[in-house]
């Protein structure tokens, strides 16, 4: 059934500073301590209060950061291992465990030293417990040197290119936008640094048709949020943002990319109908989407499974400015994975806070009551919450 | 034929399925898994039939002929073993039985490379354990 409506909010939310050289100077775990701290703080709470915690897969552990932080009355621990959608899903269980009573307050944190430590493009298959398709993947595609996110993915964008005729200045236009939007966040990695179409075209390909410039950063940094139960979050201080409805899905099969019927049917194809149908809400009610980014093409196909397009429209869809401030939709208004920092999905869940607060100094979308954010790991995982003010 | 030793790129592990699917390989066999009683084909190999819930199958052979699915150009290898391939373009190929393969082409330049083009299984022999299915344009 999920979580019955509005009956969880965001009450706290944290982040460390971003960065690539000279690296953050923390271990993975100081990242997520930080950024946990800073959202417990904000939420008003001691750490003694946080009796969940829901660590990203492979990154963290409830023990570990239960022992730094000082929560001593843990009663819920579970970890999500859908990759990058994990932050987005977390969202949906903890608002189910507050809602149950299985834990108040629930901290979710992410982070890691995705620049100084070990990048983004090496947490590949070769290691076959950090992915679910790892075996898979050591059999039937490393041998070929079918090797990371990048090429795997690449194959879905080339046959949407040969299916709907999806250009590549289309994902340059999605590029463009997410640089655009860091040049108003200051915490942004890309801020100062403004980006044309031009040299989008003209950066190097690295998996084709995924140019340089149509992959995320790598770098170091977490963050992190509070999830509590609607009538407790009114006795905190803070400005509760609404967890109107969250829903998780997987494609089929999640462990194989290229033997799937319906080669664009990801988990979030499965998960968004009915995170809409349990929020009452619809694609066009939505005044934002965070969307996990971690290439141009996955916001393309994303933007098309949620529903804000019909699949094959997505490249028509992200042109002539809908998806930046001011548009239709503006998406990623801090620039995502692609020009703020790679914070496994978390800061995007950060970033849909702050807008519905009004708290998006610079790049507020004006009157914002409605956001999405969803969730990408692994071959295709997928996760979305709808949030509201 | 080089010995596994030097053979610097990644290989997969030869036990279990896999080590049947590719044990064929080295026969100069592309075999896929077939399901006994509904007769569906799979790949990657399962240890069940998805569609119709049997355990049995058996190893059938496949005419090795498919069309290009979808591809990619890797122009900047990230595993360090393809740096000197580059550019080098993975392949998919959907098989006439229905099941779809990762692979390469062996006979095909990137810019060469399109969807629907005609293909037929060759094995490269890439050291003494470990023949790796690729494809190279169907001679007619």
């Amino acid at each position: 059934m999920g979580v019955p409506r509005e009956e969880a909010c965001i009450v706290g939310v944290g982040e460390t500073d971003y960065c690539r050289k000279p690296g953050s100077g923390r271990s993975q775990l100081g990242l997520q301590l930080q950024a946990a701290r800073a959202a417990i703080e904000e939420a008003g709470l001691r750490p003694a209060e946080i009796d969940g915690i829901m660590p990203f897969p492979n990154l963290g552990r409830a023990e570990e950061l239960a022992a730094n932080l000082g929560c001593e009355n843990l009663r819920f621990a579970a970890t999500i291992h859908m990759g990058g959608a994990a932050p987005v899903a977390s969202l949906e269980v903890a608002a189910a465990a507050v809602a149950s009573g299985m834990a108040n307050h629930v901290l979710l944190p992410a982070g890691w030293n995705g620049y100084s430590g070990a990048r983004a493009r090496e947490t590949v298959a070769s290691d076959t417990a950090s992915i679910p398709g790892g075996a898979i993947a050591r059999d039937y595609y490393l041998p070929f040197g079918f090797t990371a996110p990048p090429q795997w993915y690449s194959v879905m964008a080339r046959r949407h290119m040969h299916e709907f005729g999806t250009r590549s200045e289309q994902l340059g236009a999605i590029a463009v936008a997410m640089r655009k939007h860091a040049q108003l966040n200051p915490r942004a990695v890309m801020h100062g640094r403004p980006m044309t179409l031009e040299d989008y075209m003209a950066s190097p390909m690295l998996a084709d048709p995924y140019r340089f410039f149509d992959c995320c950063l790598e770098t170091d940094g977490a963050a992190a949020v509070v999830v509590t139960r609607a009538e407790r979050a009114r006795d905190l201080p803070g400005k509760p943002v609404t967890i109107a409805s969250g829903a998780c899905g997987q494609p089929y099969p999640a462990d194989e990319i290229t033997n799937r019927r319906d080669i664009f049917r990801t988990g979030l194809t499965i998960a968004a109908p009915e995170a809409f149908a349990k929020a009452g809400v619809a694609p066009g009610d939505v005044d934002f989407a965070m969307i996990y980014d971690c290439f141009t093409f996955e916001v393309l196909q994303q933007l098309e499974e949620v529903g804000f397009c019909k699949r094959g429209e997505g490249g028509h869809f992200v042109e002539n400015g809908r998806i930046e401030l001011g548009g239709e939709l503006p998406v990623n208004t801090h620039g995502g994975l692609l020009s703020e920092a790679h914070v496994l999905g978390m800061s995007h869940i950060v970033e849909a806070v702050r807008q519905l607060r009004g708290e998006a100094t610079g790049r507020q979308v004006e009157g914002a009551e409605i956001g999405v954010v969803t969730g990408w790991g692994d071959f295709g995982d997928g996760s979305i919450a709808i949030l509201r003010r | 034929m080089t010995d596994t030793r030097e053979y610097p790129k990644p290989l997969p592990e030869l036990e279990g399925l896999a080590g049947e699917f590719y044990g064929f390989c080295k026969r100069g066999e592309l075999r896929f898994q077939r399901c006994t009683d509904c007769r569906a084909w799979r790949h990657v190999p399962r240890e069940m039939c998805a569609g119709c819930g049997s355990f049995r199958w058996e190893w059938e052979r496949s005419d090795g002929r498919g069309t290009l699915f979808t591809w990619t150009v890797v122009g900047r290898a990230l595993h360090p073993a393809f740096q000197a391939d580059t550019p080098y373009a993975p392949v998919v190929v959907e098989m006439d039985e229905g099941v779809r393969v990762l692979s390469q082409l062996t006979d095909c330049a990137p810019d060469e490379l399109e969807i629907g083009m005609r293909v037929e299984v060759v094995f490269d022999h890439v050291s003494d354990e470990v023949a790796l299915p690729k494809f190279r344009r169907e001679q007619s």
